[in-house]
């Protein structure tokens, strides 16, 4: 029970801190919403060949944006900054389980996700461009937010191999090129060729057909490959994210 | 049944730290910290204190030697939750509240102490809500000292805590880390502030270069700093200057004897009555600061000075 309570307060003063930090909360929170009123408010009533129309589209793939962002920003540069700077060391001489520190963070994200995704639903909806039926909706963020563990371990990886001052410029080069080319802001299939053969490397497209899958608007085929490609990339993350764990632990303790 | 009262809250036996293979932050070193006590180690920028205080905190590994905090190793989980440390740290969370950071510390430990008695203690009345980013230099101090201590703690550490500080602010401090002691409580705490060692602590540790040079109540390691220093050129035997009033300690230097002492005048004034060949005078005269700086600083620095057990310095 204790441990528990100690992984809620950890993960509720977590959510607090990057609150109140406009510089997280503008471009990780607002831009998805604000991109979604540009393109899927305004342009949204075009039907996307074959498919749903662009409005309900643009949920699934600026719900995946946002996820992205929150998770890659909430490990990345969080990370980074507390263990360059001397806070997690501080909270390393306390009784805290290690595992709050993380936990807290990745139910941060994970609320995060949630207030983004809503906030489209419920753009989508006073619209009318993307009215997404209630159990599509629940579907949707059943695929989205357990998404977010992926790009927390992305985060993870680069907040332990980036300094506090250039883990957020470090992250900005991830977040914003892999978005684009992952066909989260223009639809993939407006892309050049090019892209869209990148775009098979890259974990924010597997996320984003998974997610347009579930509300019927994918290319059709298994969801199994797209699945299989996130948890390896999960796993090499972590992997990544645990030799800097290592590195460091090394430092304190070699 | 170990009596707990027998057991020390810290200590480093023979410790040697070095880190990236070359670079020795501590050499052979060995310290206690005692139940009840606030030990301060004293020492220049650079001299050993942060690494000596990692090392205590299981944040570090001696490459040699032995670190304990209660007989066990620092890491344990035990350990933790009886230890509170205050870090020099470069960045503490600027949008949470002083209750919100409060709170959070508090909920890892298992005995912790009530919120109002941690505000009281740490003097945080009436900034209890404002964010960590909002407050001055003290009260951001006064709020990791709070952290420090809101796990009810057995043993503190406390890294350099009014570094930076303005006087007042240190000043003020200094009455809470005092009233915490006052609980029986025992304390390591660094800094290079001799004041500072003197006004807070039951024993003085003089680190410089990662070795301990001095150690003593904090009266001795003042007189001992405090003192000016004589060289001279003279016949008279080292026990003989020893013996004299006023005479902290004599060393011999390559033909010429080095006293330190209280009272410079005092001691000349016996010498040539005693030595009319009395030559090459020089007398070092040293404000408090001065006197610990050339103490502190390498090779000029007096033979290592032990009191308690070994009277070597000798208190007039």
């Amino acid at each position: 029970m204790k441990m528990l309570k100690i992984h809620l307060l950890e993960a509720k003063y977590e959510f607090f801190k990057v609150m109140r930090v406009p510089g997280f909360v503008v471009p990780t929170v607002l831009f998805p919403l604000i991109f979604y009123v540009f393109f899927g408010v305004a342009l949204g009533h075009q039907r996307v060949p074959g498919s749903v129309m662009l409005g309900k589209y643009l949920i699934a793939t600026y719900g995946t944006f946002g996820v992205i962002g929150v998770s890659l920003f909430g490990f990345g540069v969080y990370v980074a900054i507390e263990r360059g700077q001397g806070w997690l060391q501080v909270k390393r001489t306390t009784p805290m389980p290690i595992s709050a520190y993380f936990v807290a963070k990745m139910i941060m994200a994970m609320l995060f996700s949630t207030i983004i995704i809503i906030g489209l639903f419920i753009l989508g909806a006073v619209s009318g461009n993307g009215v997404i039926p209630i159990v599509e909706a629940m579907k949707l963020m059943a695929v989205l937010i357990p998404g977010a563990i992926t790009f927390c371990a992305a985060g993870l990886a680069v907040g332990y191999f980036a300094g506090p001052n250039s883990a957020s410029g470090i992250v900005n080069l991830i977040y914003i090129p892999m978005s684009f080319l992952s066909g989260l802001w223009i639809p993939i299939w407006v892309l050049p060729k090019a892209i869209q053969k990148i775009a098979l490397f890259l974990p924010g497209f597997h996320l984003s057909q998974i997610a347009l899958g579930v509300i019927g608007a994918g290319r059709g085929g298994s969801m199994l490959p797209h699945v299989i490609f996130l948890i390896v990339a999960t796993a090499i993350f972590l992997a990544i994210a645990y030799a800097g764990y290592r590195r460091d632990e090394g430092k304190m303790y070699g | 049944m170990r009596n707990i009262h027998s057991v020390l809250p810290a200590c480093l036996a023979n410790v040697t730290k070095t880190y990236d293979e070359h670079v020795v932050a501590l050499r052979e070193i060995s310290l206690d910290i005692h139940p009840g006590e606030l030990t301060a180690l004293l020492g220049p920028n650079g001299a050993g204190k942060t690494t000596a205080v990692k090392l205590l905190l299981g944040l570090a590994a001696p490459t040699t030697g032995i670190a304990r905090v209660f007989n066990a190793d620092p890491r344990d989980a035990a350990n933790r939750a009886r230890t509170g440390a205050m870090l020099q740290v470069a960045r503490v969370p600027e949008t949470l509240r002083v209750r919100e950071h409060i709170a959070l510390f508090s909920a890892y430990y298992p005995d912790p102490m009530p919120f109002a008695q941690v505000v009281a203690a740490a003097g945080l009345g009436g900034i209890e809500s404002k964010k960590f980013g909002e407050l001055s230099g003290g009260q951001k101090q006064r709020v990791l000292f709070a952290l420090a201590i809101c796990g009810n703690p057995d043993l503190l550490i406390l890294d350099e805590p009014t570094v930076g500080l303005d006087v007042e602010a240190r000043r003020g401090l200094w009455t809470q880390i005092r009233a915490f002691v006052e609980h029986g409580k025992s304390v390591l705490l660094t800094t290079h502030y001799l004041e500072e060692a003197d006004a807070l602590a039951d024993r003085v540790v003089v680190i410089a270069r990662g070795r301990i040079i001095a150690q003593g109540s904090p009266a001795e390691i003042k007189s001992h700093a405090s003192g000016k220093r004589i060289r001279v050129r003279t016949r008279l035997a080292l026990d003989e200057i020893r013996a004299l009033p006023f005479v902290t300690s004599a060393t011999n230097g390559g033909g010429t004897i080095e006293i330190t002492t209280a009272s410079s005048d005092e001691v000349l004034r016996t010498l040539l009555a005693r030595d009319a060949s009395l030559a090459d005078i020089e007398i070092t005269s040293a404000g408090l600061e001065e006197a610990f700086l050339a103490m502190t600083s390498g090779a000029q620095a007096p033979a290592p000075v032990r009191t308690g057990d070994a009277p070597v310095v000798h208190q007039k």
